[in-house]
Protein backbone atom coordinates (compact mmCIF):
# COMPACT_ATOMS: atom_id res chain seq x y z
CA UNK A 1 0.00 0.00 0.00
CA UNK A 2 1.64 3.29 -1.21
CA UNK A 3 1.70 5.94 1.31
CA UNK A 4 -0.72 8.07 -0.19
CA UNK A 5 -3.65 5.16 -0.23
CA UNK A 6 -2.45 5.02 3.57
CA UNK A 7 -3.26 8.39 4.42
CA UNK A 8 -6.42 8.26 1.97
CA UNK A 9 -7.31 5.26 4.47
CA UNK A 10 -6.87 7.15 7.55
CA UNK A 11 -9.17 10.09 6.11
CA UNK A 12 -11.66 7.86 5.47
CA UNK A 13 -11.94 6.10 8.72
CA UNK A 14 -11.75 9.69 10.62
CA UNK A 15 -14.80 10.64 8.21
CA UNK A 16 -16.58 7.50 9.01
CA UNK A 17 -15.95 8.38 12.66
CA UNK A 18 -17.57 11.52 12.53
CA UNK A 19 -20.53 9.38 10.42
CA UNK A 20 -20.90 6.86 13.22
CA UNK A 21 -20.97 9.62 15.72
CA UNK A 22 -23.71 11.44 13.71
CA UNK A 23 -25.67 8.12 13.38
CA UNK A 24 -25.65 7.06 17.26
CA UNK A 25 -26.31 10.72 18.05
CA UNK A 26 -29.34 11.07 16.41
CA UNK A 27 -30.84 7.24 17.16
CA UNK A 28 -30.14 8.40 20.46
CA UNK A 29 -32.31 11.84 19.60
CA UNK A 30 -34.98 9.96 18.17
CA UNK A 31 -35.49 7.48 21.06
CA UNK A 32 -35.25 9.98 23.95
CA UNK A 33 -38.36 12.02 21.77
CA UNK A 34 -40.23 9.19 20.01
CA UNK A 35 -40.13 6.04 22.68
CA UNK A 36 -39.15 7.78 25.93
CA UNK A 37 -41.59 10.63 24.96
CA UNK A 38 -39.41 13.49 26.16
CA UNK A 39 -40.59 16.44 24.19
CA UNK A 40 -37.47 17.92 22.66
CA UNK A 41 -37.86 21.99 23.31
CA UNK A 42 -36.97 24.58 20.72
CA UNK A 43 -32.82 25.08 21.43
CA UNK A 44 -32.81 21.08 20.85
CA UNK A 45 -34.68 21.15 17.59
CA UNK A 46 -31.83 23.89 16.28
CA UNK A 47 -29.65 21.14 17.46
CA UNK A 48 -31.23 18.73 15.72
CA UNK A 49 -31.61 20.66 12.63
CA UNK A 50 -27.78 20.93 12.49
CA UNK A 51 -27.19 17.24 13.25
CA UNK A 52 -29.68 15.08 11.03
CA UNK A 53 -28.58 16.35 8.02
CA UNK A 54 -24.94 15.65 8.74
CA UNK A 55 -25.74 11.91 8.41
CA UNK A 56 -26.30 12.07 4.69
CA UNK A 57 -23.22 14.35 4.07
CA UNK A 58 -21.11 12.50 6.19
CA UNK A 59 -22.31 9.12 4.20
CA UNK A 60 -21.99 10.94 0.68
CA UNK A 61 -18.38 12.06 1.46
CA UNK A 62 -17.87 8.45 2.10
CA UNK A 63 -18.63 7.48 -0.97
CA UNK A 64 -17.23 5.84 -3.32
CA UNK A 65 -14.17 7.00 -1.54
CA UNK A 66 -13.00 9.62 0.57
CA UNK A 67 -14.06 13.16 -0.69
CA UNK A 68 -12.52 16.00 0.93
CA UNK A 69 -15.05 19.04 0.05
CA UNK A 70 -17.45 16.89 2.70
CA UNK A 71 -15.44 19.45 5.39
CA UNK A 72 -16.46 22.46 3.72
CA UNK A 73 -20.18 21.73 3.89
CA UNK A 74 -19.81 19.73 7.12
CA UNK A 75 -18.07 22.46 8.99
CA UNK A 76 -21.02 25.21 9.23
CA UNK A 77 -23.66 22.74 10.79
CA UNK A 78 -20.87 21.56 13.01
CA UNK A 79 -19.81 24.57 14.75
CA UNK A 80 -23.85 25.92 14.71
CA UNK A 81 -24.32 23.26 16.49
CA UNK A 82 -21.57 23.40 18.90
CA UNK A 83 -22.43 27.02 19.71
CA UNK A 84 -26.26 26.47 20.47
CA UNK A 85 -25.60 23.20 22.55
CA UNK A 86 -23.16 25.56 24.22
CA UNK A 87 -25.30 27.90 24.85
CA UNK A 88 -27.80 25.49 25.60
CA UNK A 89 -25.54 23.94 28.45
CA UNK A 90 -25.04 27.14 30.02
CA UNK A 91 -28.72 27.66 30.06
CA UNK A 92 -29.54 24.71 31.26
CA UNK A 93 -26.46 24.51 33.82
CA UNK A 94 -28.27 28.40 35.40
CA UNK A 95 -24.86 30.03 34.34
CA UNK A 96 -27.27 32.24 31.91
CA UNK A 97 -30.04 33.78 33.35
CA UNK A 98 -33.82 32.35 31.29
CA UNK A 99 -36.28 35.07 30.54
CA UNK A 100 -39.08 34.82 32.39
CA UNK A 101 -41.49 33.58 30.17
CA UNK A 102 -44.91 33.05 29.81
CA UNK A 103 -46.53 29.36 30.04
CA UNK A 104 -47.35 27.42 27.15
CA UNK A 105 -47.89 24.66 25.66
CA UNK A 106 -44.01 23.94 24.71
CA UNK A 107 -41.38 22.44 26.98
CA UNK A 108 -38.95 24.54 29.11
CA UNK A 109 -35.33 24.33 27.54
CA UNK A 110 -34.18 23.64 30.96
CA UNK A 111 -36.56 21.18 31.70
CA UNK A 112 -34.63 17.95 33.24
CA UNK A 113 -35.29 15.08 31.92
CA UNK A 114 -32.26 12.96 32.07
CA UNK A 115 -28.81 13.09 33.90
CA UNK A 116 -26.14 10.82 33.39
CA UNK A 117 -23.97 9.92 35.99
CA UNK A 118 -25.74 12.67 38.14
CA UNK A 119 -24.06 15.99 36.03
CA UNK A 120 -24.16 15.07 32.14
CA UNK A 121 -26.96 16.62 30.56
CA UNK A 122 -28.81 16.09 27.49
CA UNK A 123 -27.33 19.49 26.02
CA UNK A 124 -23.75 18.29 27.49
CA UNK A 125 -24.18 15.45 25.52
CA UNK A 126 -24.81 17.33 22.12
CA UNK A 127 -22.08 19.88 22.93
CA UNK A 128 -19.35 17.58 23.41
CA UNK A 129 -21.08 14.94 20.28
CA UNK A 130 -20.52 18.31 18.20
CA UNK A 131 -17.50 19.49 19.46
CA UNK A 132 -15.64 16.34 18.78
CA UNK A 133 -17.15 16.57 15.01
CA UNK A 134 -15.46 20.15 14.57
CA UNK A 135 -12.13 18.73 16.14
CA UNK A 136 -11.89 15.46 13.80
CA UNK A 137 -13.06 17.86 10.45
CA UNK A 138 -10.34 20.20 11.71
CA UNK A 139 -7.65 17.46 11.89
CA UNK A 140 -9.32 16.18 8.45
CA UNK A 141 -8.28 19.91 7.15
CA UNK A 142 -5.28 20.06 8.03
CA UNK A 143 -4.45 16.74 6.54
CA UNK A 144 -6.22 17.42 3.20
CA UNK A 145 -4.92 21.28 3.33
CA UNK A 146 -1.54 19.80 1.04
CA UNK B 1 -15.97 -3.40 2.57
CA UNK B 2 -16.40 0.52 3.22
CA UNK B 3 -20.63 -0.32 2.16
CA UNK B 4 -20.78 -3.20 4.18
CA UNK B 5 -19.54 -1.57 7.34
CA UNK B 6 -22.09 1.57 6.93
CA UNK B 7 -24.58 -0.66 6.23
CA UNK B 8 -23.89 -2.97 8.94
CA UNK B 9 -23.79 -0.02 11.25
CA UNK B 10 -27.38 1.50 9.95
CA UNK B 11 -28.46 -2.13 10.74
CA UNK B 12 -26.87 -2.35 14.09
CA UNK B 13 -28.28 0.98 15.14
CA UNK B 14 -31.35 0.17 13.88
CA UNK B 15 -31.76 -2.95 15.80
CA UNK B 16 -30.56 -1.16 18.82
CA UNK B 17 -33.70 1.32 18.67
CA UNK B 18 -35.95 -1.38 17.99
CA UNK B 19 -34.73 -4.09 20.46
CA UNK B 20 -34.12 -0.66 22.92
CA UNK B 21 -38.30 0.50 22.45
CA UNK B 22 -39.25 -3.23 23.15
CA UNK B 23 -37.54 -3.61 25.98
CA UNK B 24 -38.57 0.30 27.44
CA UNK B 25 -42.47 -0.61 26.34
CA UNK B 26 -42.78 -3.73 28.16
CA UNK B 27 -40.94 -2.14 31.30
CA UNK B 28 -43.95 0.61 31.24
CA UNK B 29 -46.38 -2.02 31.15
CA UNK B 30 -45.37 -3.62 34.26
CA UNK B 31 -44.39 -0.59 35.41
CA UNK B 32 -48.42 0.73 35.33
CA UNK B 33 -49.45 -3.01 35.68
CA UNK B 34 -48.72 -2.90 39.35
CA UNK B 35 -49.59 0.68 39.79
CA UNK B 36 -53.21 -0.29 38.17
CA UNK B 37 -52.95 -3.03 41.18
CA UNK B 38 -51.78 -1.36 43.99
CA UNK B 39 -52.94 2.21 43.55
CA UNK B 40 -56.45 1.96 42.04
CA UNK B 41 -57.45 5.21 42.94
CA UNK B 42 -54.92 7.11 40.02
CA UNK B 43 -56.97 5.49 37.38
CA UNK B 44 -59.97 6.21 38.93
CA UNK B 45 -61.32 8.73 41.37
CA UNK B 46 -64.53 9.31 43.21
CA UNK B 47 -65.28 11.96 41.00
CA UNK B 48 -64.42 10.11 37.77
CA UNK B 49 -67.66 9.06 35.38
CA UNK B 50 -68.23 5.62 34.32
CA UNK B 51 -70.13 4.31 31.55
CA UNK B 52 -71.50 0.38 31.92
CA UNK B 53 -71.81 -2.16 34.83
CA UNK B 54 -69.94 -1.90 37.53
CA UNK B 55 -69.45 -5.72 37.60
CA UNK B 56 -67.54 -5.19 34.40
CA UNK B 57 -63.81 -7.02 34.59
CA UNK B 58 -62.70 -5.26 31.72
CA UNK B 59 -62.13 -1.30 32.57
CA UNK B 60 -61.12 1.31 30.04
CA UNK B 61 -59.92 4.44 31.37
CA UNK B 62 -59.65 7.54 28.84
CA UNK B 63 -57.94 10.77 29.78
CA UNK B 64 -59.70 13.04 27.16
CA UNK B 65 -60.39 16.45 26.17
CA UNK B 66 -64.13 17.77 24.83
CA UNK B 67 -62.38 20.07 23.16
CA UNK B 68 -59.90 17.24 21.34
CA UNK B 69 -60.87 16.10 17.71
CA UNK B 70 -59.53 12.53 18.30
CA UNK B 71 -61.74 12.16 21.28
CA UNK B 72 -64.52 13.27 19.32
CA UNK B 73 -63.26 10.47 16.99
CA UNK B 74 -63.03 7.89 18.79
CA UNK B 75 -65.93 7.86 21.71
CA UNK B 76 -68.49 6.24 18.95
CA UNK B 77 -65.98 3.74 18.26
CA UNK B 78 -65.29 3.02 21.78
CA UNK B 79 -69.02 3.05 22.32
CA UNK B 80 -69.38 0.48 19.52
CA UNK B 81 -66.81 -1.89 21.34
CA UNK B 82 -68.97 -1.71 24.37
CA UNK B 83 -71.91 -2.41 22.76
CA UNK B 84 -70.68 -5.71 21.18
CA UNK B 85 -69.22 -7.30 24.86
CA UNK B 86 -72.30 -5.97 26.93
CA UNK B 87 -71.47 -5.99 30.39
CA UNK B 88 -68.02 -6.64 30.08
CA UNK B 89 -66.11 -3.05 29.64
CA UNK B 90 -66.64 -0.29 32.22
CA UNK B 91 -65.40 2.94 30.50
CA UNK B 92 -63.79 5.35 32.59
CA UNK B 93 -63.18 8.98 31.59
CA UNK B 94 -60.46 11.25 33.44
CA UNK B 95 -59.75 14.93 31.87
CA UNK B 96 -56.46 15.70 30.47
CA UNK B 97 -56.97 19.44 28.92
CA UNK B 98 -53.96 20.12 27.61
CA UNK B 99 -54.18 23.15 25.96
CA UNK B 100 -55.05 26.78 27.29
CA UNK B 101 -58.69 27.30 27.63
CA UNK B 102 -59.70 23.85 26.96
CA UNK B 103 -60.64 23.70 31.34
CA UNK B 104 -63.76 25.79 30.55
CA UNK B 105 -65.08 22.85 28.43
CA UNK B 106 -64.16 20.36 31.19
CA UNK B 107 -66.58 22.85 33.48
CA UNK B 108 -69.31 23.01 30.77
CA UNK B 109 -69.75 19.36 30.49
CA UNK B 110 -69.13 18.47 34.50
CA UNK B 111 -71.62 21.50 34.94
CA UNK B 112 -74.02 19.80 32.93
CA UNK B 113 -73.76 16.73 35.18
CA UNK B 114 -75.87 18.85 38.48
CA UNK B 115 -78.83 18.90 36.17
CA UNK B 116 -78.42 15.01 35.23
CA UNK B 117 -77.20 15.64 31.52
CA UNK B 118 -73.84 14.59 31.50
CA UNK B 119 -73.76 11.90 28.99
CA UNK B 120 -76.03 14.18 27.03
CA UNK B 121 -74.23 17.43 26.95
CA UNK B 122 -70.70 15.35 26.12
CA UNK B 123 -72.53 13.82 23.13
CA UNK B 124 -73.74 17.19 21.45
CA UNK B 125 -70.59 18.32 22.47
CA UNK B 126 -68.67 16.03 20.60
CA UNK B 127 -71.45 15.90 17.34
CA UNK B 128 -70.71 19.78 17.25
CA UNK B 129 -67.08 20.22 18.14
CA UNK B 130 -66.45 21.88 14.59
CA UNK B 131 -68.57 24.23 15.50
CA UNK B 132 -67.69 25.66 18.86
CA UNK B 133 -63.50 24.40 18.58
CA UNK B 134 -62.78 24.24 14.91
CA UNK B 135 -59.02 23.83 14.77
CA UNK B 136 -58.25 25.00 18.43
CA UNK B 137 -60.32 28.20 18.48
CA UNK B 138 -62.38 27.21 20.97
CA UNK B 139 -65.32 29.48 21.32
CA UNK B 140 -67.24 28.36 24.49
CA UNK B 141 -70.06 31.52 24.00
CA UNK B 142 -70.69 29.05 20.37
CA UNK B 143 -72.23 26.50 22.79
CA UNK B 144 -74.72 28.51 24.84
CA UNK B 145 -77.05 28.37 21.60
CA UNK B 146 -75.75 24.78 20.97
CA UNK B 147 -76.34 23.45 24.29
CA UNK B 148 -80.02 23.64 24.72
CA UNK B 149 -80.77 20.63 22.58
CA UNK B 150 -79.13 18.66 25.21
CA UNK B 151 -81.91 20.00 27.32
CA UNK B 152 -79.76 21.78 30.10
CA UNK B 153 -80.12 25.42 31.04
CA UNK B 154 -77.30 27.09 30.46
CA UNK B 155 -77.70 30.27 32.69
CA UNK B 156 -77.52 27.35 35.43
CA UNK B 157 -74.36 25.88 33.62
CA UNK B 158 -72.65 29.57 33.73
CA UNK B 159 -73.20 29.70 37.32
CA UNK B 160 -72.13 25.84 38.03
CA UNK B 161 -69.04 26.38 36.19
CA UNK B 162 -67.37 28.27 38.74
CA UNK B 163 -67.53 25.87 41.14
CA UNK B 164 -64.56 25.09 42.80
CA UNK B 165 -65.47 21.32 43.51
CA UNK B 166 -64.73 20.97 39.75
CA UNK B 167 -61.31 22.93 39.39
CA UNK B 168 -60.20 20.43 41.82
CA UNK B 169 -61.05 17.49 39.99
CA UNK B 170 -59.67 19.13 37.04
CA UNK B 171 -56.28 19.55 39.16
CA UNK B 172 -56.52 15.66 40.46
CA UNK B 173 -57.59 14.87 37.28
CA UNK B 174 -54.23 16.45 35.93
CA UNK B 175 -52.14 15.26 38.72
CA UNK B 176 -53.29 11.51 37.85
CA UNK B 177 -51.92 12.45 34.02
CA UNK B 178 -48.70 13.41 35.21
CA UNK B 179 -48.24 10.35 37.68
CA UNK B 180 -49.39 8.21 34.55
CA UNK B 181 -47.34 10.16 32.00
CA UNK B 182 -50.28 10.57 29.69
CA UNK B 183 -48.99 13.02 27.24
CA UNK B 184 -51.26 13.06 24.67
CA UNK B 185 -55.30 13.22 24.27
CA UNK B 186 -57.17 10.23 24.42
CA UNK B 187 -54.50 8.33 26.30
CA UNK B 188 -55.74 4.77 26.89
CA UNK B 189 -55.58 2.06 29.69
CA UNK B 190 -57.07 -1.21 29.32
CA UNK B 191 -57.16 -2.80 32.88
CA UNK B 192 -53.97 -0.52 33.55
CA UNK B 193 -52.58 -1.52 30.25
CA UNK B 194 -51.40 1.58 28.66
CA UNK B 195 -52.22 1.43 24.84
CA UNK B 196 -48.75 1.54 23.31
CA UNK B 197 -49.05 2.23 19.84
CA UNK B 198 -52.14 5.05 18.94
CA UNK B 199 -55.23 3.97 16.89
CA UNK B 200 -58.27 2.20 16.36
CA UNK B 201 -56.88 -1.22 15.80
CA UNK B 202 -54.57 -0.87 18.31
CA UNK B 203 -57.16 -0.26 20.93
CA UNK B 204 -59.72 -3.23 19.51
CA UNK B 205 -56.90 -5.20 20.00
CA UNK B 206 -55.48 -4.45 23.52
CA UNK B 207 -59.36 -4.53 24.63
CA UNK B 208 -59.72 -7.54 23.23
CA UNK B 209 -56.76 -9.38 24.68
CA UNK B 210 -58.11 -8.20 28.44
CA UNK B 211 -61.28 -9.79 27.16
CA UNK B 212 -59.91 -12.82 26.36
CA UNK B 213 -58.19 -12.97 29.38
CA UNK B 214 -61.03 -11.91 31.80
CA UNK B 215 -63.64 -14.02 29.93
CA UNK B 216 -61.97 -17.05 28.70
CA UNK B 217 -64.19 -18.92 26.10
Amino acid sequence: MSPTDKATNTNWMLLFLCWLLVSVSATISIFFSSVLEYQPCVLCWYQRICLFPLFFIFATGLFPTFDKSVIKYALPLTIAGTLTALYHTLLYAGIIPENIQPCSQGVSCTEQYFELFGFISIPMLSFFAFLTLVTLLFILKRRTAS
Amino acid sequence: MKYALVGITCVVLVLAFVVGNNYYQDQQEKKYGSMAADHTEIFVRDHSRTLGSDDAKVTLVEFMDPACETCAAFAPYVKKIMADNPGKIRLVLRYAPFHDGADDFVKIVEAADKQGKYWETLNLMFATQNIWANHHNYQPEKLWDILPRAGVDIEQIKKDMQDPAIANIIVQDMADVRALNVQKTPGYFVNGRPLQTFGYRQLYELIQSELNTQYPQ
